[in-house]
């Protein structure tokens, strides 16, 4: 195949899955009624910025950011490494994502707990 | 109609998003001559083995460079952990006690969790003690170990684990990694400096503080990733 279509092909996928992604977790938040499955949108549309964010530090034949000694090796032999910098930033992600999750799915069970429905078009209190 | 507008949104937020990653070309080099740094990428890349003998860059990055960030995203994560704790406390009525599932698991599953969670321990407690030598590291680690938590919760309708410990092991965890801060200002450098030697690379002993200070995060997680899981499935039956 030619290499330069190939190359459009995986920018396009690789970009187009990770905005996809967004896309999706961002539909669930704003039509989905029930709040677990909103919850559930938060954390696709944070899974898609992370694949966003490696995407965009990502070098073609590099190899991962470790100089352990087959990583040494590569590096010798020309290869070159990944922006370490996307990854580390992503990590921090990961986990604030996490601590957002648990604090959100505890105000739903909470809401549970008060209304027995999880579905804000059941909650009547809510409107005015 | 409410629908049109957001799929309207969503095509408008997505042509954006695209038009905008177009002209990053996917694959291509931006860090510039390592050796030469132009970029903070390429700074890291060239500076980590010499002045830090770590193997592991993230690592470096994460404890190292940005050890203030890290010591605030423990925070965040001790905040979240402490406030699902005291968003969904509820006061025990009379005759109910702690169950985490409400259903006995299948034999499998007690006999296969009891013989497994040791290993996952194990495998956790190695992921974050290596983590300035391969991929992995405090908090990788600590999600590590929360998971083998977790297995023992579903399988065993009565395990808990003393929410005493969990609050101790967190705090002697982030009192370490405080205390390797201050550290570094007592001996005349800046807060979270690397003060102790830093050993050859690629050996277990290396990298100065950074591999203290992981082995603290990970116990740090896995006691605040337990503390969650233990809060957010914890019913209360009358029996």
């Amino acid at each position: 195949m030619d290499p330069i279509i190939y190359n459009k092909i995986i920018t396009v996928g690789v970009y187009g899955s990770a905005i996809g992604l967004i896309l999706i977790g961002l539909y669930a938040v704003l039509v989905k009624k029930h709040l677990t499955k909103i919850v559930i949108g938060l954390s696709i549309i944070d899974s898609g910025v992370h694949l966003l964010f490696i995407a965009v530090g990502f070098i073609k034949g590099g190899t991962a950011p470790i100089f352990s000694p087959k990583g040494i090796e590569l590096v010798n032999g020309g290869a070159q490494m990944v922006d370490p910098v996307p990854q580390a930033l992503v990590l921090t992600a990961i986990v604030i994502g996490f601590g957002v999750t648990a604090v959100a799915l505890s105000l739903v069970i909470r809401l549970y707990r008060h209304h027995n429905t999880a579905r804000i078009d059941h909650i009547k209190s809510l409107k005015w | 109609m409410k629908k049109a507008f957001i799929i309207l949104l969503l095509v408008v937020v997505g042509w954006v998003l695209a038009d905008t990653f177009s002209q990053i070309t996917f694959g291509e080099s931006r860090l510039g001559d390592v050796k030469q740094p132009e970029t903070v990428g390429a700074y890291y890349l060239n500076n980590t083995v010499e002045k830090l003998s770590v193997a592991n860059v993230i690592t470096a990055i994460v404890v190292n460079y940005r050890g203030f960030d890290t010591l605030g995203e423990v925070t965040v994560l001790f905040l979240a952990a402490s406030g699902l704790a005291s968003i969904l406390y509820r006061r025990k009525e009379k005759g109910e006690h702690d169950v985490m599932i409400l259903k006995n698991s299948s034999q499998l599953l007690q006999t296969g969790a009891k013989l497994i969670f040791p290993a996952i321990l194990v495998l956790g407690a190695y992921v974050f003690i290596h983590g300035h030598l391969t991929p992995g590291g405090g908090f990788q680690g600590g999600a590590i170990i929360a998971s083998g938590f977790l297995l023992m919760f579903m399988a065993y309708k009565d395990y808990h684990v003393s929410h005493n410990v969990l609050t101790w092991v967190e705090s002697v965890a982030g009192i370490v990694f405080v205390s390797v801060g201050i550290w570094g200002l007592i001996s005349g450098a800046t807060f979270l400096e690397n003060v102790l030697g830093t050993g050859t690379l690629n050996d277990l002993i290396s990298g100065g503080v950074i591999p203290l200070i992981y082995i603290a995060v990970g116990f740090k997680v896995a006691a605040e990733l337990t503390g969650v899981l233990e809060t957010l499935l914890n019913f209360k039956t009358e029996k």
